[in-house]
């Protein structure tokens, strides 16, 4: 046995995620991102003395969708508390959050592992405000603080420590990013912070029940790092247990530039945070039909569709994935459907030749300038045999994105419509046999697979016009015939 | 409860406070009035009782979620000790 297979990793996450509100949780401060320092604050956002906080009703409703998204129960009855500490970005000396009273409890989320799927765990995920901005290195002596994040939205969900691997973890902020975006909570940004991960590492000998000293990597601003860290962390602490020495319980830090991790504080100091129920913010109940309302506003989640789709549309399990990554792509896909069923071909065009496209420009779905309807009728162009793929794909759909002509119009006017009407098809065909007489020899000879040769000259001579099937036939007539042409 | 020395030390930590000999005699004396004054409510029986965490009845009091409210940066950073064009300032929270 290897030494690492001697241990065992258990990891559980903490992942903050900024809601995608307008204004802030209690104060109408605008909550985006990237504005100039101190521009979107209040007296309440600076907690001034005096001031009337309200909860942002968007907020609760976003908080109990992501609740409802990840299978949790929802408890009706809530409040906020203060959580005290003082650190120059928290201007009110306390953090509002529900931190012991989550809006959502237990749960899971679902994630593929190479043994299948894996139900993992949550312990709550709970509304609370994001802090200020310190920034260290602008200025020499001071310490400058922008407060245009303070009392953002957010929700902390929170796992169970079931996490086995960073493969695990990786997988799970992938598919919970994913799920942030589908229902429309969060925009998923991990480099401007909407979504962030801390990390709580322990090892133990495989069978041991006791969990080992756990240390907590914080910041882990993207999916990547996130997986880095924790294997860093794994390799730090099977080396210390390796060499008979003992982990301390610690906060850590990433360090993104050579990939390791570093003590922040030891030892926890013996944090107090007085939490007592925040006396300005009435608490908030929620009605079974308002929780109903929720969940019937929820758009179907990844998993569902995708299975919908192999099910109802005979999607291969991959094409149906590809479709659901993002709830755009499935989106786009679904309203094609309401006017072309050859469900194959719709997804074929939309991953293969369209998804080139966004890809080359950097768009997605829901930038496509491309009417699903205008899509309809070029596959049923394709379909028909007016068009064939590579030529509709290559030359038609570019322009058909921005622009308003009708793919019909389009390959009239680019003169790339198939031609099946045999007078025509009969010029090509002979010349395509003349040039090559000794290929005809051969044919006749038995060697029936030249018959692709012949098909391909043909396409060569009609610039892609000869609709294929209609020249195999005429050729093999020909060929087949004993006439010497 | 018997408050010691200790007790109210980590407590005027926790509140960035700072005494001196005779303030510390006098805060102790004040705090060891008040948790007699809770130890005697403790007494009651509350059984049953749901604890009080709010003073009225009010709930759901919530709000819109629309921009609006904001004041200046200029009037935002008009109160602040230390401050440049931008930002509030604050000595160096962290080492270098």
């Amino acid at each position: 046995m290897t030494i690492a297979g001697k241990y065992e990793v258990v990891i559980g996450l903490e992942v903050h995620a900024q809601l995608q509100t307008a204004s802030k949780l209690f104060s109408g401060d605008s909550a985006s991102f990237g504005a100039s320092p101190n521009t979107h604050i209040s007296p309440i956002t600076m907690g001034h003395p005096g001031v009337l906080p309200r909860t942002n009703r968007k907020a609760i409703e976003y908080a109990v969708k992501m609740g409802l998204a990840c299978h949790c129960e929802i408890e009706e009855d809530n409040y906020f508390a203060r959580k005290n500490y003082f650190y120059p970005d928290l201007p009110k000396g306390y953090q509002v959050t529900q931190h012991t009273t989550p809006v959502c409890k237990g749960g899971y989320v679902t994630i593929n592992t190479p043994t299948g799927k894996k139900n993992i765990q949550l312990n709550r995920i709970h509304l609370e405000e994001d802090a200020g901005k310190s920034i260290h290195d602008l200025d020499e002596n001071y310490t400058c603080i922008d407060l245009n994040r303070a009392g953002v939205p957010l929700i902390e969900i929170v796992t169970e420590p079931v996490l086995q691997s960073s493969e695990e973890a990786w997988q799970y902020v992938t598919v919970l990013r994913k799920l942030v975006k589908w229902i429309g909570v969060c925009d998923g940004n991990m480099e401007e912070g909407s979504l962030r991960c801390d990390a709580n590492i322990s090892i133990r000998l495989q069978g041991e029940k006791k969990l080992g000293t756990r240390v907590e990597v914080k910041n882990l601003n993207s999916i990547r790092n996130v997986k880095k860290a924790i294997d860093y962390e794994v390799e730090r602490m099977i080396a210390i247990v390796e060499s008979g020495g003992t982990i301390i319980q610690q906060t850590r830090s990433f360090d993104a530039g050579n990939d390791t991790t570093f003590a922040l504080r030891d030892k926890e100091e013996a944090n107090d945070y007085r939490y007592f129920a925040d006396p300005d913010l009435p608490p908030f109940h929620l009605t079974k039909d308002f929780i109903k309302t929720m969940q019937v506003s929820l758009p179907s989640l990844p998993e569902q569709l995708a299975t919908q789709y192999q099910q109802e549309f005979g999607l291969s399990e991959y094409d149906a994935a590809q479709l659901c990554d993002e709830k755009a792509t499935a989106d786009y896909f679904e309203s094609v459907t309401h006017f072309c069923k050859n469900y194959k071909a719709v997804a074929n065009w939309m991953l293969g030749p369209i998804r080139e496209y966004l890809n080359g420009n950097n768009f997605s779905f829901d930038q496509l300038s491309l009417h699903p309807e205008v899509l309809a009728e070029l596959i049923k162009l394709v379909e028909e045999g007016q068009l064939n793929f590579s030529v509709a794909s290559s030359r038609i759909l570019p322009s058909l994105i921005n622009g308003k002509r009708s793919p019909l119009q389009v390959a009239e006017e680019m003169d790339l419509l198939q031609v099946s009407d045999s007078t025509e098809l009969e010029i090509w065909v002979n010349e395509a046999i003349r040039s090559m007489p000794d290929k005809v020899a051969e044919y006749k000879k038995g060697k029936k697979n030249l018959i692709g040769l012949f098909v391909g000259e043909v396409k060569k001579i009609s610039k892609g016009k000869a609709d294929p099937r209609s020249v195999k036939t005429l050729l093999e007539q020909k060929l087949d015939e004993n006439t010497i042409i | 409860m018997e408050l010691t020395d200790e007790m109210i030390d980590d407590l005027a930590h926790l509140a960035r406070l700072r005494f001196s000999g005779e303030e510390r005699i006098s805060v102790k004396k004040d705090l060891q009035k008040m948790i007699s004054f809770v130890e005697k409510l403790q007494e009651i029986d509350t059984t049953g009782v749901k604890p009080l965490l709010h003073m009225s009845d009010t709930v759901n009091i919530l709000r819109e979620d629309e921009v609006q409210g904001s004041i200046s940066r200029e009037d935002a950073l008009l109160n602040a000790p230390v401050k440049d064009e931008q930002f509030f300032m604050v000595p160096k929270v962290i080492k270098k």
